[in-house]
């Protein structure tokens, strides 16, 4: 309990400095109102203008402004949509999300299965693995995505090189996997993300694989005659699954971080999309909404993730604080 | 053998982009050298005015792809390798102090470093170009900025450990100045590991650099480097002018996969 | 590899693909811009308006060529100097069955000067209004604080709401439907922020009795700002048509006998605008990177060799693709004020160095060129080209692009030397008035003279040209401030951009001079 206690006040804590800088940083930029005033308004539009949106108060008081309502979940209503900026961000947030657990899932799926096989047989297996997996280190997001269009949309005409297509509403939500037509958008952009991923379970389930294989329990166990199958499940499953849900919690964050260039190249209407526009608008309310919205995610998932291995290997519960994120 | 394979790869293109305004055909970044005319040839056409060949097409402006290939790795290069080399020093000397030290500092540096490493390095490059505007040298700024916390990180531990070693511990008792312990103890001795985990740094850099002048938030427009020339491309790719975008983003993924299995090799020695 | 496990799933996939068919009677669209509020009087940019034309109505309305043409208001004259007189058709009804008077319109006219919050307001349009009175249900009376002629202009582009619908509604309920009640043509059926905006045809629209009939029962505009997924739409036939077909692939589309490009000069003009007001202006350095003496674009001989360089038959064929045309006026071809004797500056290199030299820049001189990078049809590569050609007679040029967000904010503070701006106009004399005329902030005058230009002559004959009332006298005194100004190079045209529509075969379009996308510019061929 304490120790979840403990996790939550440092993700407080995260919080109230990350509003801070973000504040500070994003309000810096350069002032909206020139954009978005018309050519014919005049200083006294302006003025106006800039009183309405607050812009006149010194930065402080803004600051102060903008963290009391920060509290009730009021982080400021968008320049350029005149709506909530909270309201904006988990409007388009579904989408984000469903391309990054897609795409996590796609990680999974390919990624687990090819290192525990290379991991498990030396060889030529684990080269040619091994080769994949950095040559999928090696490849940059937005060049991945380039060449997934340039073959699978521009060569091939198979799928779509970009937008949603069509959603099914769900609970309120619009998903694409639930429908064929869905998944044919859904492919390209949610692979695109995956492929970094992918390298990297590869090589930490290789790793694992390879070291726990090695390790006393396993020589013992053979020597007792146990099944290879129950012996992997037992002695390399177990161990790898701690990290591996570390792996997936902490790496969800760098998935949402790079979705926004993967939702920029596709045209994915996702929220990392409407980051790239609001810095083009200079939309700061958004920004800022963006950069909370996504942290408090980071921190929800972190704890969630530590809860998990806690729960998974009781002895990470005792040196949990001391070794924070590695 | 394969060692020597990808160290050899490494020379050449190191040694491309050091001669590269002799090797190009064409100086990209001179704009009276260019022809619009002859924008957006495909490989192997000639110039309509001149003796040039377009090996490799030319892109969008006329300019020969094979020069803006050499000097657009150049770029990315000396953009990489500043970056990250900025951050190295920066955090390593950071790590080496705190870990050192230990004690409030420590903690409050580390609070810090583990706050920022929270956060995926592209959304911290991301802002703060953002608020920086583009250009190199402030992708230059960003890079370094946000990688400083994972060698400070690195640094912090490997001086931690180094801090108990009975040869540091016989030093402090001589009454060496901690100043000098850090420098003549710990900072040797930790180097050789920092070293070893800067090749993967560097390749992140690179492809940070990259993907921000993809974004348009990097290189300028008439100095492209391969972010730039890729994205340039990619509005004629859908109608199949493909090597604006192909040659320069074969360029990059052959860098960084030299880098890459030259930070794997290094790591396993 | 990702790649390989989902194999049989595109097997399946390719199998299965639906394509909706789409009926008769129903339209969609693809926009290239996002569409930020419903709020008709909320933000002034180009896509809300659009899509608001089509829910509300306007007192006077702009047709495709930008002439004046009646709208709710079915005639209006000018009394005297200020006062107008506005008389409304009788018997239109708002969409829920209420009676539109001009109750509802002053309404209208007062309503943005509440949004306090908006950054970008309609108030530019309305503030010259210094009174309005109701003489009857359907009569309306408008003063101005001065004599103004562009008056029914500015108010083609304030809509009218119910009063009773928009009262006490905020941007929101707009946006939710709920306080949207127009006398347009269409009503809302839903609103999906940044992806779609559904809407149906308006039974009540009074359009219907004059014969102007809208033949979609139901229209979709889809929201693709990204060129790739926009055209992957209309490919895909899950959007009809397209605005902003993407210029790399006009040659794909035109060769494909399964779609039709209808395409127009647009009212938007590109050009480049000059320092001229300070001695060291911050850009502009001797060709070896030394501070210069002197500003050498306060010289008309250096401005004039700076036109003259450019090869504006390449920049729109190459750079372009043929998405331009060479220009010589601020505003396009048919809109008053173009001087259509004009000739567009010939390519000269030979002239423009002949020039520099007269003007003692033997040498040429160093500058840099800012422009955005996300505004106009590929705005970035043309500061490029220009950049090649000026290069080329010893002009040693940079090229700087920014978002537009950050661009604007620094052009108007004059952070530049040389800046490209793009203008849609439907009048010369009040583009002019923005551009070249001596800035003077108290009046509006000169808001985006940045450069500080500054031509008594010019300023004398605006006045006039903008005072005048009567149309054909209008015409002729903006003609001759055009004349004087651009003479001068007190601006360097590039170029008319030409807009460009994409549908499927079997619907035809007609091209809106202001770039404009409505539903019923569409109609079956």
């Amino acid at each position: 309990m304490a120790f979840v206690l403990r996790r939550l006040l440092h993700g407080g804590f995260v919080l109230l400095v990350m509003s801070l800088l973000v504040f500070v940083a994003v309000y810096a930029i350069g002032n909206p109102v020139d954009l978005l005033v018309d050519p014919n308004a005049d200083a006294a539009d302006k003025a106006r203008t800039m009183a309405a949106l607050g812009l006149d108060q010194p930065l402080f008081t803004q600051y102060l402004h903008f963290l009391k309502g920060a509290l009730t979940g009021d982080l400021g209503h968008s320049f350029i949509h005149g709506t909530p900026a909270v309201t904006l961000i988990l409007e388009r947030m579904p989408a984000t999300l469903e391309l990054a657990v897609t795409a996590l899932l796609l990680a999974l799926v390919v990624g687990l299965p090819l290192g525990l096989w290379a991991g498990a047989r030396k060889g030529w297996p684990a080269k040619v693995v091994e080769g994949i997996a950095l040559l999928g280190f090696s490849l940059p997001t937005f060049w991945v995505g380039l060449a997934l269009i340039l073959v699978f949309a521009v060569v091939l005409g198979w799928l779509p090189p970009g937008g949603r297509g069509p959603t099914i509403e769900i609970l309120g939500i619009d998903l694409s996997c639930l429908s064929l037509e869905g998944w044919r958008y859904l492919l390209l952009p949610a692979a695109t993300l995956a492929l970094f991923k992918t390298s990297l379970l590869i090589r930490l389930t290789q790793q694992g694989t390879v070291r726990a294989l090695a390790g006393d329990a396993v020589r013992f166990a053979r020597s007792r005659g146990l099944s290879e199958a129950r012996i992997v499940a037992v002695h390399v499953g177990k161990p790898l699954l701690t990290s591996l849900v570390t792996v997936v919690g902490m790496e969800f964050g760098s998935v949402i971080a790079f979705a926004v260039v993967t939702e920029t190249i596709f045209g994915w209407p996702g929220m990392g999309k409407l980051l790239i526009e609001s810095i083009n608008t200079l939309d700061r309310p958004v920004i800022v909404a963006y950069l909370l919205v996504t942290t408090t995610l980071f921190v929800i998932l972190n704890l969630l993730a530590d809860l998990a291995c806690a729960a998974l290997d009781p002895r990470l519960r005792l040196g949990a604080e001391e070794t924070g994120h590695g | 053998m394969a060692k020597w394979r990808g160290l050899a790869l490494l020379l050449l293109v190191a040694l491309a982009v050091l001669v590269a305004p002799w090797l190009a055909p064409q100086n990209p970044y001179d704009l009276a050298a260019l022809d619009i005319i002859d924008a957006r040839l495909p490989p192997f056409s000639h110039a309509s005015n001149g003796p040039l060949t377009y090996w490799l097409g030319s892109d969008e402006q006329g300019r020969d792809l094979l020069s803006a290939l050499l000097y657009g790795l150049r770029i990315s290069l000396l953009v990489g390798v500043g970056g990250s080399f900025v951050a190295f020093a920066v955090g390593s000397m950071v790590g080496l102090w705190a870990g050192y030290r230990g004690g409030r500092s420590d903690a409050l540096l580390m609070r810090l470093a583990d706050l920022q490493l929270s956060f995926p390095a592209l959304l911290v490059a991301l802002v703060l170009l953002a608020l920086l505007g583009p250009g190199l040298s402030k992708v230059v700024i960003a890079l370094a900025l946000s990688q400083w916390a994972w060698f400070a990180r690195l640094a912090r531990n490997e001086a931690r450990s180094l801090a108990g070693r009975d040869y540091v511990t016989a030093a402090h008792l001589a009454g060496v100045g901690e100043i000098r312990i850090l420098i003549r103890h710990i900072w040797p001795n930790a180097l050789p590991t920092l070293l070893t985990a800067w090749p993967v740094q560097l390749a992140a850099a690179i492809t940070l650099e990259a993907t921000l002048s993809f974004l348009g938030l990097g290189a300028p427009v008439t100095q492209p480097s391969l972010g730039l020339l890729i994205a340039n491309g990619f509005q004629y790719l859908l109608s199949g002018q493909y090597w604006i975008s192909l040659f320069p983003g074969l360029a990059l993924v052959l860098l960084l996969a030299t880098l890459n299995a030259g930070a794997d090799r290094l790591a396993k020695v | 590899m990702p790649m390989k496990t989902p194999r049989i799933l595109f097997a399946l996939l390719l199998g299965l693909a639906l394509h909706l068919p789409v009926q008769a009677a129903d339209l969609s669209i693809g926009l290239a811009a996002d569409v930020s509020s419903l709020d008709p009087h909320y933000l002034n940019v180009a896509p809300n308006i659009a899509i608001a034309s089509h829910f509300f109505d306007t007192l006077v309305t702009v047709d495709a060529d930008s002439k004046l043409a009646p709208g709710l208001a079915e005639s209006w004259k000018a009394i005297n100097a200020t006062t107008w007189e506005f008389k409304l058709r009788r018997g239109i009804k708002f969409s829920d069955g209420s009676e539109l008077t001009t109750e509802d319109v002053v309404f209208s006219l007062n309503r943005p000067a509440t949004l306090t919050n908006s950054p970008g307001p309609f108030t530019p349009f309305t503030k010259i209004i210094s009174g309005k009175q109701a003489v009857d249900a359907h009569t309306l009376r408008l003063t101005t604080s001065q004599p103004y002629g562009p008056l029914p202009l500015d108010l083609s582009s304030i809509f009218i709401v119910s009063k009773k619908a928009a009262e006490n509604a905020s941007s929101e309920d707009f946006n939710s439907g709920k306080a949207l009640v127009g006398s347009g043509p269409y009503t809302l059926l839903r609103f999906k922020r940044g992806e779609s905006i559904e809407m149906a045809r308006n039974a009540l629209w009074w359009g219907y009795r004059d014969g102007r009939a809208t033949q979609w029962d139901k229209v979709t505009f889809r929201l693709l700002p990204a060129d790739g997924p926009r055209l992957a739409a209309l490919l895909a036939g899950q959007v009809d048509a397209i605005e902003g077909a993407p210029a790399a692939d006009l040659p794909r589309l035109k060769a494909d006998a399964r779609f039709h490009l209808e395409q127009r000069i647009s009212w938007r003009t590109l050009f480049l605008q000059l320092d001229q007001y300070r001695d060291k202006s911050p850009f502009i350095t001797d060709a070896n990177g030394k501070a210069l003496e002197k500003n050498p674009l306060k010289d008309a001989r250096v401005r004039l060799a700076l036109s003259k360089a450019i090869h504006r038959q390449a920049l729109t064929e190459r750079t372009l693709e043929g998405l331009g045309v060479p220009a010589a006026n601020v505003v396009s071809p048919g809109i008053l004020g173009h001087v259509a004797a004009r000739k567009v500056e010939a390519y000269d290199p030979d002239g423009a160095r002949q020039l520099l030299q007269e003007a003692g820049y033997a040498d040429g001189f160093s500058l840099t060129l800012h422009g955005p990078n996300n505004r106009y049809i590929n705005d970035d590569q043309i500061l490029q080209t220009v950049a090649q050609f000026w290069s080329r007679i010893g002009v040693k040029t940079k090229v700087e692009t920014m978002p537009l967000s950050v661009y604007f904010g620094r052009l108007r503070k004059a952070d530049f030397s040389i800046g490209l701006l793009g203008w849609g106009s439907l009048a010369g004399d009040f583009a002019l008035k923005n551009l070249v005329a001596t800035p003077n902030a108290a009046e509006g005058w000169g808001a985006w003279n940045w450069g500080q230009y500054s031509n008594p002559k010019v300023d004398q004959l605006l006045h006039e040209s903008l005072a005048s009332v009567d149309d054909g006298k209008r015409r002729k005194l903006a003609e001759q401030t055009a004349t004087a100004a651009l003479g001068d190079t007190a601006l360097i045209p590039l170029h008319h951009q030409i807009a460009t529509w994409a549908m499927k075969k079997g619907l035809r379009a007609t091209p809106r001079l202001d770039e404009f996308t409505f539903a019923w510019q569409f109609r079956p061929e």
